[in-house]
């Protein structure tokens, strides 16, 4: 027991989970804990913004796999992590926010908590749906089991956002503070290792089956799981297909990759997954945009189905072997079981059929007409970084781009925001990622409209000397809602011209990062590698085609077996 | 389309400040209904008890038990089985009465529905019923000729019978 004020628990608790860096913007309920933060080791990175601070807690965490920390002062600093914490909700980031708060008592009033107090916002109210877990400190002592209750809950189980609310008197306030406890929390007890019972029928299931395929989603890069996936895919020849999120936890140079499925994923793994006898779902909660109308997904496929989220099995799509745990314990029981039952699978008729169906797909691939198209920029840029390059995206053409003709080949490596689709994510996020790795080469794919919305953030990057690479696919419109109006709105293109785009390169040369335009593959390439060795954040602006879209594509309202467009 | 039944839900939860708001947050985020919700502590200190009543099909009743399991606050959720509950609603009710006529006639059918007269005025008469909510409907509906003047009722309140009880897992 030592006694100290809420503020230095804080940072001591903040300690005690290895933290090495927050991301945030001070404010009038956070000067306490600034003051302290000012003595500590811990690294606090001002952002311009407070969503940008949220995502880049968010890049943080998914590049490294550990918390992502950002903190914020009350009322409108607390307001504008919102976005961020539903982003990293939707996508089971583990992100520790922690705000400020007015006090809970003041000299003049007896309780300032609920008089409308001068940037006070009820954030515990505000976030309880977009959180795993929010808890407002009530009195100074209460820090350490806050604190530590707010890593266990976000990094464990399904991983999520968590808040911890710390009124300004319990910043200031001494008590004796207890950092030994034994965490106990009695409604939170994740389920992490599968029943056996349920194994043996999944494993059962595999060994019968004729046309198996694997469907991978997030939950396989959060659980830290590739290892085990290729493991069992290569044991049994079973295609791997991932979901938007599952993207790079299998390398998609191997060559039983099929690419990603769903909304805008290949016509490859689309047309093959509708042909398994039996689909191994791992880590993903086949949400619409991977499975299309339900009518129609897998029609032949008994499905296996591992979350480590009860309430996600069964909750879209009936399966016949459902299973409560983290994919990889799961997915190392079905390997072992299966290794010990069978040598490795020749190739067989089903597997015959899928690379024949491969040739076809990447011999026919359609990377548009002209010189500098974006999957042909993608394709160049695979080429020019090493395999652990991290890319995260921006929100909209550039995304489906990028997931579609960038091939990720390390876990952890793809980082961009798939359940809330937030524009202005990636660039803040990239910031993120390249501070959780920083000998890793960090590029974000952005558009122009996506880039604006967080663009601030250069100010962050160049004055923290957190060197990270934009590319932006320029084409002056928000382009995938022009795509749809293309497509499904008779070319009515209703608020989706920017009109007045900034210069993008000067306006990064106006924060002091590099600034270039580009107008050819070739200048791309050597602008490219020269942003690969300078130590300043670089802004790539590439005009492309306002035309373009991005194909394949499920029109809205229609099944994987309708995927039109590209090949 | 599947059959939709009324399930009634036991749900113990931590006794604090904003578990009500976070679980009836959850049933309108995810477009559950409540039909009927009543909440008070437990025999155990620090430890209260939600009887939540919802209609839908399993596969909803499924889903809201789930979800319901994932909140950090609540410990402990069951579905209790309709055959094999006692259940329990309370009810007041005030009805005009301002002849002598009607006075005997309400306190007649309050007898026969053993319900309990509470308060009494020249003009009105409070009664408090306890029973299944069928039951105090029944009452209500008998009270109506003489108009109603106010009605509050608490929602109902269920325990399973027998020796078992819903208890938190150590």
């Amino acid at each position: 027991m030592a006694k100290m004020t809420g503020a230095q628990a804080l940072i001591e608790s903040l300690k005690q989970e290895k933290v090495d860096v927050i991301f945030g913007i001070s404010g009038g309920a956070l000067l306490p804990i600034h003051d302290v933060l000012y003595d500590s080791e811990i690294r606090h990175i001002l952002a311009r913004h407070e969503q940008g601070a949220a995502h880049m807690a968010d890049g943080y965490a998914r590049a490294i796999g550990k918390a992502g920390v950002c903190m914020a002062t009350s009322g409108p600093g607390a307001t504008n992590i919102v976005t961020g914490l539903a982003n990293a909700y939707l996508d089971s980031s583990p992100v520790v926010a922690l705000t400020g708060q007015v006090p809970t008592y003041s000299a003049n009033t007896s309780y300032m908590i609920g008089r409308d107090a001068f940037q006070e916002a009820d954030i515990i109210g505000i976030t309880t749906p977009i959180t795993k877990y929010n808890v407002q400190v009530k009195h100074a002592s209460e820090v350490p089991h806050a604190v530590k209750s707010a890593f266990y809950i976000a990094t464990s189980g399904r991983p999520g956002p968590t808040l911890v609310d710390l009124p300004k008197d319990t910043q200031t306030v001494k008590a004796e503070m207890d950092f030994s406890e034994n965490l106990q929390i009695r409604g939170y007890k994740p389920n992490i290792d599968p029943h056996p019972l349920q194994i043996k029928k999944a494993v059962k299931l595999l060994m019968k089956a004729e046309r198996p395929m694997i469907l991978a989603g997030g939950g396989v890069n959060l659980s830290g799981a590739s290892a085990e996936l290729l493991q069992i895919a290569e044991l049994l020849m079973m295609p791997v297909a991932t979901t938007f999120m599952g993207k790079s936890c299998f390398p998609e140079t191997h060559p039983l990759s099929m690419g990603n499925i769903g909304m805008h994923g290949t016509m490859l793994a689309n047309k093959m997954i509708l042909e398994a006898d039996v689909l191994l779902a791992v880590g993903t909660r086949l949400q619409d945009r991977s499975t299309g109308t339900l009518d129609g997904f897998c029609p032949d496929a008994k499905i296996i189905h591992i979350d480590v989220d009860a309430a996600e099995i069964g909750k879209n799509v009936p399966v016949e072997v459902p299973i409560v745990g983290d994919a990889k314990p799961t997915l190392s029981m079905i390997y072992q079981r299966l290794a010990n039952k069978i040598k490795k699978s020749k190739n067989n008729p089903w597997i015959k059929q899928v690379q024949e169906a491969k040739d076809k797909y990447l011999s026919e691939l359609d990377l548009g007409s002209g010189d500098l198209t974006s999957p042909k920029l993608l394709k160049e840029l695979r080429k020019l970084l090493p395999e652990q390059a991290i890319i995260a995206t921006e929100v909209g053409q550039n995304q489906m781009w990028a997931a579609l003709h960038f091939q990720t080949i390390k876990p952890r490596t793809f980082i961009s925001s798939g359940g809330l689709g937030t524009m202005g994510f990636g660039f803040p996020a990239a910031i993120g990622a390249k501070v959780a790795c920083p000998n890793s080469p960090v590029v974000d794919i952005a558009g122009d409209g996506s880039f604006r919305m967080t663009e601030q953030e250069l100010g962050t990057s160049v004055t923290e000397d957190i060197p990270v690479v934009v590319i932006v696919l320029n084409n002056s419109m928000l382009g995938m809602v022009a795509q749809w109006q293309r497509l499904f709105y008779q070319k009515r293109y209703a608020a989706v011209k920017l009109g007045s785009v900034p210069d993008f390169a000067k306006l990064a040369q106006a924060y002091g990062a590099e600034g270039v335009h580009v107008g050819s593959m070739a200048e791309f390439s050597s602008v490219m590698k020269n942003a690969l060795k300078t130590e300043v954040t670089t802004v790539i602006d590439v005009p492309i085609c306002p035309d373009d879209d991005v194909f394949p594509m499920v029109p809205p309202g229609k099944g994987l077996k309708d995927t039109v467009g590209g090949l | 389309m599947e059959q939709k039944y009324v399930h009634i839900i036991s749900t113990i939860v931590e006794h604090k400040p904003g578990v009500l708001y976070t679980v009836s947050n959850l049933f309108r985020r995810r477009g559950f209904n409540i039909d009927n919700i009543s909440v008070g502590p437990t025999e155990e200190p620090g430890i209260a008890r939600m009887t939540i009543m919802v209609t839908g099909d399993n596969r909803t009743i499924e889903q809201v038990i789930k979800q319901l399991n994932k909140l950090i606050d609540v410990l402990k959720v069951t579905r209790l089985d309709p055959e094999n509950i006692v259940t329990r609603e309370l009810a007041l009710i005030k009805v005009n009465a301002t002849s002598t006529k009607a006075r005997s006639d309400i306190i007649n059918y309050a007898d026969i529905f053993r319900a309990r007269v509470v308060d009494v005025c020249t003009e009105s008469l409070m009664m408090e019923i306890t029973g299944t909510s069928d039951k105090i409907d029944a009452f209500i509906t008998l009270m109506k000729p003489f108009g109603i003047k106010e009605v509050a009722r608490t929602g109902i309140t269920s325990l399973s019978r027998g020796p078992k009880s819903v208890k938190i897992d150590d």
